[in-house]
C-alpha cells in the first residue's frame, strides 16, 4: 500500500501540482473584482497548461534537445544518403537500447565503405537519451502568442478605466446598469 | 530532472500564485507575477527545456512584468479585492 | 459572495475531475509515452523522426530551431503575424492624436533628456543603463545569430533588443526613446520583417518548388547541396521574426505607459 502510494505520488506528483495551479487560475478569472487580478489570473492558467505541455516531453536522465559535437551523425557521401536514412528508420522501430546497438552496428558497416573521410565519431543518436523537441516548439508559439493577447488584454483595460473611472466588475457593473451609459 | 528540486520549485509556485492573487497592492501582485514567471523558467530548465526557458525569462517574467507595472501605474494602484 | 461561492463549486468539481483524470497519464518522464515513442500499430513518432534525421536534413543542431524554423515554418510565419496585429490592435486601441485632460494627470518630473541631467538620485540608474545598454543589444544580436548552435533564435534575440530600447525609456523619458526609435522607425521594422518572412517563401514559390520549401533556394545562395540552404534560410527568417518582435515589443510598451499620448512615460 505504501509502496503503491509512493509509485503514484511519484509519477504524478507534478500533474496534481498543474491541474491545481490551472483552477487556482481558473478561480481568479470568474470570482476576482478587479481586472488585473482577473489578468493575473488568466496568466497563471496560461502558463500551467503551458507547463503541463512541455512536461510531456520530459525524459528521465535526457540531455537537451541541442545536438554536441559527438553525437551528430558522421557526414556521408550524396548517394548514400536514402540508405542511411532508411536504416536509421528501420533501426529506431525497435526497443531502446537494441536499437542504439543496431544503429551502431549498421553505421559501422555503412563506415567501411570507405568514402567517408570524417574521423568516425561513430556515435548514433540515441532518442532516449534526448528530450523531445515537439512540444518545445508548440510552447514557444503560445508563449508569444500568450503575451501579445496580454498587451491588448491591458489596452483595453487602460481604456475601460479612462471611460468609467474604475477597474472593480462590481462598481463597472452598477454604472451600466444605472445611470451612465456612456458609449 | 531532479526530483527534489521538481517537488520544491512547484510548492513555491502554488504559494507565489496564491501571494500574487490575494495582495491588495497592485504593484506588488505584478511584482509577485515576476517572481512567478522566474520560477516557472527555472522549472523548464531543469526540465531540459532550455529554449523555453530562455523564452518565458525573457517574455514572461520581463516584459510581462513590465507591462503590468505601466498599466498599474497608469490606473489605480489600490484594488478591493 | 455569491460569485465567490459559485466559483469556488465549480472550480472544484472541475478540479475533482481532472484530478480523476491524471490517472491514466504515463508516469512523469516515461521515455516510452506514447508522446515520445508512438504508440503500437499506429503511425511511426514523428518526435523520433526529428532527433534522428534532422541533423541530416538541415545540417543545424539546435533540433528546436530547425522544427520551428523549417518543419514547422508556417505556425511561425502566423504567428508572426499575430504579434504584429497584436501591436496594431494596441495602436487603434490606445493612440491619441489630440491634447486633452486625462482623469489621471501625470506628474511627470524629468523635463531634461538626458541620462542623469544632475538629478542625484537617478546617477546609479542613469549611468548603469548609459554602460549596459550597448552590452545588451550586442547580446540581442548574438542571439539571433547562434541560434543554430546553441538555446535562443528569432524571438528571444528579438525580445532582448526591444527590452534594450524599453530600459532606456525607463531611466530616462519615454521621449528620448523615441528620438531614437521613432514610431514609424518601429513600425516599419515590424512590417519588414514580416516582408522578409513571407519574402524567403514566395522567392522558393517563384524557384519553382512549393511555399516555404528551402531546398531550393540552393541556385540562388549557391551552396552544394539542400541541406546549407536550408540552414542559410533559417537564418533569414529568424532575422525577420526578430525585426517584427522588437518593433511590437516596443510598441506595446510604448503606447501602454503613455496611455496612447507618446508623450511621457513611466
Amino acid at each position: 500500500m505504501a509502496d503503491f502510494f509512493q509509485n503514484t505520488l511519484h509519477d504524478h506528483f507534478n500533474y496534481w501540482v498543474y491541474v491545481i495551479l490551472m483552477m487556482i487560475g481558473l478561480w481568479a478569472v470568474i470570482a476576482k473584482n478587479n481586472f488585473i487580478k482577473k489578468l493575473i489570473g488568466l496568466s497563471i492558467f496560461q502558463t500551467a497548461i503551458i507547463l503541463f505541455y512541455v512536461s510531456i516531453g520530459v525524459k528521465v536522465d535526457a540531455s537537451i534537445p541541442i545536438l554536441h559535437h559527438h553525437e551528430e551523425p558522421a557526414a556521408h557521401a550524396e548517394g548514400h544518403d536514402k540508405g542511411h536514412k532508411a536504416d536509421y528508420a528501420v533501426g529506431e522501430k525497435d526497443d531502446s537500447a537494441p536499437a542504439a546497438h543496431d544503429n551502431h552496428d549498421s553505421h559501422e558497416s555503412q563506415e567501411s565503405h570507405g568514402d567517408h573521410d570524417h574521423h568516425a565519431d561513430a556515435h548514433a543518436v540515441n532518442p532516449d537519451l534526448i528530450a523531445n523537441p515537439l512540444p518545445h516548439v508548440l510552447m514557444l508559439t503560445a508563449i508569444v502568442v500568450g503575451v501579445a493577447t496580454l498587451g491588448v488584454a491591458l489596452a483595453l483595460s487602460q481604456r475601460i478605466y479612462k471611460e468609467f473611472g474604475t477597474l472593480e466588475e462590481s462598481e463597472l457593473l452598477e454604472q451600466l446598469k444605472g445611470g451612465n451609459v456612456d458609449g | 530532472m531532479i526530483f527534489a528540486f521538481d517537488i520544491i520549485i512547484l510548492i513555491f509556485l502554488i504559494v507565489a500564485a496564491l501571494i500574487a492573487l490575494n495582495v491588495k497592492d497592485l504593484l506588488s501582485a505584478s511584482m509577485i507575477f515576476g517572481i512567478y514567471g522566474f520560477l516557472i523558467c527555472l522549472l523548464w530548465a531543469e526540465m531540459g527545456a532550455v529554449d523555453v526557458a530562455f523564452t518565458e525569462a525573457a517574455v514572461g517574467a520581463g516584459i510581462s512584468a513590465v507591462l503590468f507595472i505601466a498599466t498599474v501605474y497608469n490606473t489605480c494602484r489600490r484594488s478591493s479585492d | 459572495m455569491i460569485t465567490k461561492v459559485l466559483a469556488t463549486v465549480a472550480v472544484v468539481i472541475t478540479g475533482a475531475l481532472l484530478l480523476y483524470g491524471t490517472a491514466d497519464f504515463p508516469a512523469f518522464g516515461d521515455p516510452n509515452s506514447p508522446a515520445s515513442a508512438g504508440v503500437e500499430g499506429g503511425a511511426p513518432s514523428i518526435s523520433k523522426y526529428f532527433i534522428t534525421e534532422s541533423y541530416g536534413d538541415t545540417k543545424v543542431p539546435n533540433l528546436v530551431t530547425s522544427v520551428l524554423a523549417d518543419y514547422r515554418g508556417y505556425d511561425t510565419m502566423f504567428e508572426t503575424v499575430v504579434v504584429l496585429a497584436a501591436g496594431m490592435a494596441i495602436f487603434a486601441i490606445l493612440r491619441v492624436f489630440r491634447e486633452e485632460d486625462d482623469l489621471v494627470p501625470n506628474a511627470s518630473h524629468s523635463e531634461g533628456n538626458s541620462f542623469t541631467d544632475g538629478d542625484h538620485s537617478r546617477i546609479i540608474v542613469g549611468t548603469t543603463v548609459r554602460l549596459v545598454v550597448p552590452v545588451i543589444q550586442l547580446f540581442a544580436l548574438y542571439v539571433i545569430a547562434h541560434g543554430h548552435h546553441s538555446p535562443g533564435g528569432g524571438f528571444q534575440g528579438g525580445v532582448i533588443l526591444g527590452a534594450s530600447f524599453i530600459i532606456i525609456a525607463l531611466a530616462t523619458d519615454l521621449g528620448y526613446a523615441l528620438n531614437r526609435f521613432s514610431e514609424k522607425s518601429y513600425f516599419n521594422l515590424a512590417a519588414i520583417g514580416i516582408l522578409i518572412y513571407a519574402g524567403f517563401g514566395v522567392l522558393c514559390q517563384v524557384l519553382g518548388s512549393n511555399f516555404l520549401d528551402y531546398g531550393v533556394l540552393q541556385k540562388v545562395l549557391f551552396t552544394d547541396g539542400p541541406e546549407m540552404a536550408r540552414s542559410h534560410s533559417m537564418l533569414g527568417v529568424e532575422v525577420g521574426v526578430a525585426f517584427t518582435v522588437t518593433g511590437i515589443m516596443f510598441a506595446i510598451y510604448a503606447n501602454l505607459s503613455s496611455r496612447g499620448t507618446l508623450k511621457s512615460g513611466l
